[in-house]
């Protein structure tokens, strides 16, 4: 009894949490827009009973899915954030590992310090933190002026509103979830493995590839994982950092959803994220699994 | 005794013209302001079985990293073959170790595992697996070749860490505590494994352990170590019949320690003056003592005969009452308490069954021993 009701908490969450609201947002998705409140029919009128569920079924369709098919702008819109989340994430990869293998590798009482230091951002509004770097990265903004000065440069950098500025936006937003992974993995990672590496005959470097890689390896699909999954959805940080050009599938959500007012076509674009995002997710949750196997 | 070199008998350290593998001149390690090895000299023949034991903090760890390549020494020198190897990283020594948590690499199977030293020499393919595989054979783990660490046991993990370790056969193999994670049982079996592989292999080997038995057994000699200095560097049965020190005898099995003023008798022998009331002591000493230097006699418990009449002829006598007993099983430890509170612990076999035992608790009986049974001790 009592474990049934353990396991039912969870349930229960994910049910009222995640399924329902999917469940309506699948229903639009198969809606038609219209100008009405809300703005799509049919709607579901219970007084008629068992007829008229029957005549809101039949008036479900597709179409909205196909149009995503037709009209270039989606597909587009998902290979581009596809891509964009790709490559932040080898970004946030590169520049995070180092960082985690210098704190695992600092001195023990440092360490709380620089988890800190990693942490110490999340203190401030997201939101904040994206629009600091807009003031850092436009043409009057303080990388600008600091590379003038140093005369690096002749003329500002174009930065904000580009490709660039989002891919830094999001390297410094999920810096950590990328850190803490590795850290956790190389952390634990016996010191003693790698002393018995140099002694079989092993540089420094080939310690580092044929031992601390691959020890580290759940710690790096984690955090990729964890970086890749959010980006792809994106919205806020190619929005604000982001120009004409950026092409992300959260943004072309919103602007379905409040500029055109198009809930159903918005609700198919967000059915087809989750989708696409299943992948990974099931992937990232095998990754999981095999180490606390390994860890058994 | 050091001038007879006999062809028959494994004694390199007694032949003046051996050249020793390894060699520690004048040695000191600190680490920051302290101390771990203080000018330390050195020597360890090839083929030996060398054992360097002392309890956690008295460097002996240190002594094994050196000469691994992880630690560099701070003043003095070590020399592998004649050559100082004090610049020489440790992936460029012919030198293994095996890790004291055996430090196995978890993302690879045993056969990997065994390779990986192999495959960082180039090796031919054919060469190296015929190589992993002679190594599986000699630590018996051919059918556990597919298996990852977690999936064997201690023992199966200790003897591939040694199959590692040989693998690329090392002139020196050094050996941190290699069996303190096994139980009694294992370890012992263990010990004589080792003993046999270090012997068909030829292999000089350096263990580290603080298992004064497990030196004893395996070694051919034993370096007994304190607070960076060596005590003593002699052979198992010198160490524990002929120490040098107060220390050393303490160190190594169970012993009593009786402190007196010495006097010369004649020849090497000496009385000891040692508690008043009590007769004084007779001892024989090589070294030489000056009439009332102070002196510690070290008596072995087993070499104290007990009984309950006096014995008509004995160098040594003193009565006192059994305070406990310590039974081992095969082997009784009798703790007699003397009038003036002094404990001597005796040690006999037990040939008889338990209830025949000759004296319980309370009994008053006699101890005695020869002058030769002990050692003479300045400190």
């Amino acid at each position: 009894m009592r474990r049934a009701v353990l396991i039912a908490i969870p349930y229960a969450w994910l049910l009222a949490l995640f399924l329902v609201p999917f469940g309506i947002v699948l229903k639009i998705s198969l809606s038609d827009t219209a100008i009405a409140i809300p703005p799509y029919v049919p709607t579901l009128d219970l007084a008629e009973g068992w007829a008229g569920f029957r005549a809101f079924l039949s008036e479900l369709d597709f179409e909205n899915f196909v149009w995503l098919t037709e009209d270039d702008l989606y597909w587009k819109a998902y290979l581009s954030s596809l891509k964009i989340a790709l490559i932040s994430t080898i970004f946030t990869l590169l520049v995070g590992y180092p960082m985690a293998y210098g704190m695992a590798r600092a001195p023990e009482e440092w360490r709380p310090t620089l988890m800190m230091l990693v942490i110490l951002p999340f203190w401030t509004s997201f939101l904040i933190r994206v629009y600091a770097w807009m003031g850092i990265l436009s043409n009057e903004g303080f990388l600008n002026q600091a590379l003038l000065w140093l005369g690096v440069i002749g003329e500002p950098l174009a930065l904000l509103n580009t490709n660039t500025a989002v891919y830094i936006g999001i390297v410094y937003t999920y810096l950590p979830f990328m850190i803490l992974p590795i850290y956790a993995a190389l952390d634990r990672l016996d010191g003693s493995l790698i002393e018995a590496a140099e002694d079989l005959g092993c540089s420094r470097l080939q310690a580092f590839w044929l031992v601390t890689i691959p020890l580290s390896r759940p710690g790096i699909i984690a955090g990729s994982f964890l970086v890749f999954i959010p980006v792809l959805g994106e919205f806020v940080i190619p929005s604000l950092l982001g120009g004409s050009g950026t092409l992300m599938i959260g943004k072309v959500l919103w602007e379905e959803f409040f500029s055109n007012r198009d809930w159903p076509v918005a609700s198919a674009v967000a059915v087809v994220l989750l989708l696409i995002l299943v992948i990974p997710i099931v992937l990232f949750q095998r990754n999981q699994q095999k180490q606390a196997e390994a860890e058994q | 005794m050091g001038d007879i070199v006999s062809s028959t008998v494994f004694e390199p350290w007694t032949d003046p013209q051996a050249e020793p593998l390894i060699r520690f001149r004048n040695v000191t390690k600190r680490f920051g302001s302290f101390t771990a090895i203080d000018d330390l000299t050195l020597d360890i023949y090839e083929k030996e079985f060398f054992a360097l034991l002392g309890p956690s903090g008295c460097g002996k760890t240190t002594m094994m990293r050196m000469l691994a390549g992880f630690e560099n020494p701070t003043e003095g020198s070590i020399e592998l073959a004649g050559r100082d190897i004090a610049n020489v990283p440790p992936n460029k020594r012919a030198v293994n170790m095996m890790f004291q948590s055996y430090a196995l690499f978890p993302h690879l199977n045993i056969w990997d595992n065994i390779a990986f030293g192999l495959r960082r020499d180039k090796m031919p393919k054919v060469d190296l697996e015929a190589r992993v595989e002679e190594m599986l054979k000699l630590t018996r783990l051919e059918k556990f070749a597919k298996r990852k660490p977690h999936q064997i046991s201690g023992g199966q993990r200790q003897r591939v860490a040694l199959a590692r370790s040989l693998a690329k056969a090392p002139k020196l193999l050094l050996l941190d505590e290699p069996l303190g994670a096994l139980d009694k049982k294992l370890r012992q079996d263990t010990q004589f494994e080792l003993m046999d592989i270090q012997e068909k292999t030829g292999t000089t080997f350096v263990i580290v352990t603080h298992d004064q038995e497990e030196a004893m057994t395996v070694a051919s000699r034993v370096a007994v170590m304190d607070e960076g200095h060596l005590m003593q560097v002699a052979t198992p049965d010198r160490i524990y019949e002929n120490p040098e020190s107060v220390y050393v005898a303490d160190f190594i099995g169970d012993v009593n320690i009786i402190q007196g003023r010495a006097s010369a008798v004649g020849g090497e022998t000496y009385s000891i003056d040692w508690a008043e009331g009590q007769g004084q002591l007779t001892a024989t000493s090589a070294t030489s003592f000056d009439n009332g230097q102070t002196c510690h006699l070290a008596i072995r418990p087993e070499k104290v005969t007990i009984t309950a009449d006096r014995p008509e002829v004995a160098d040594n006598v003193v009565q006192g009452r059994v305070h406990d007993i310590a039974y081992l099983g095969n082997l009784s430890t009798y703790h007699v308490e003397l009038p003036n509170g002094t404990i001597i612990k005796a040690q006999t076999a037990n040939t008889r069954r338990i209830s025949r035992r000759s004296f319980t608790w309370e009994d008053p009986v006699w101890l005695s021993w020869t002058a030769t049974a002990g050692v003479l001790l300045a400190n």
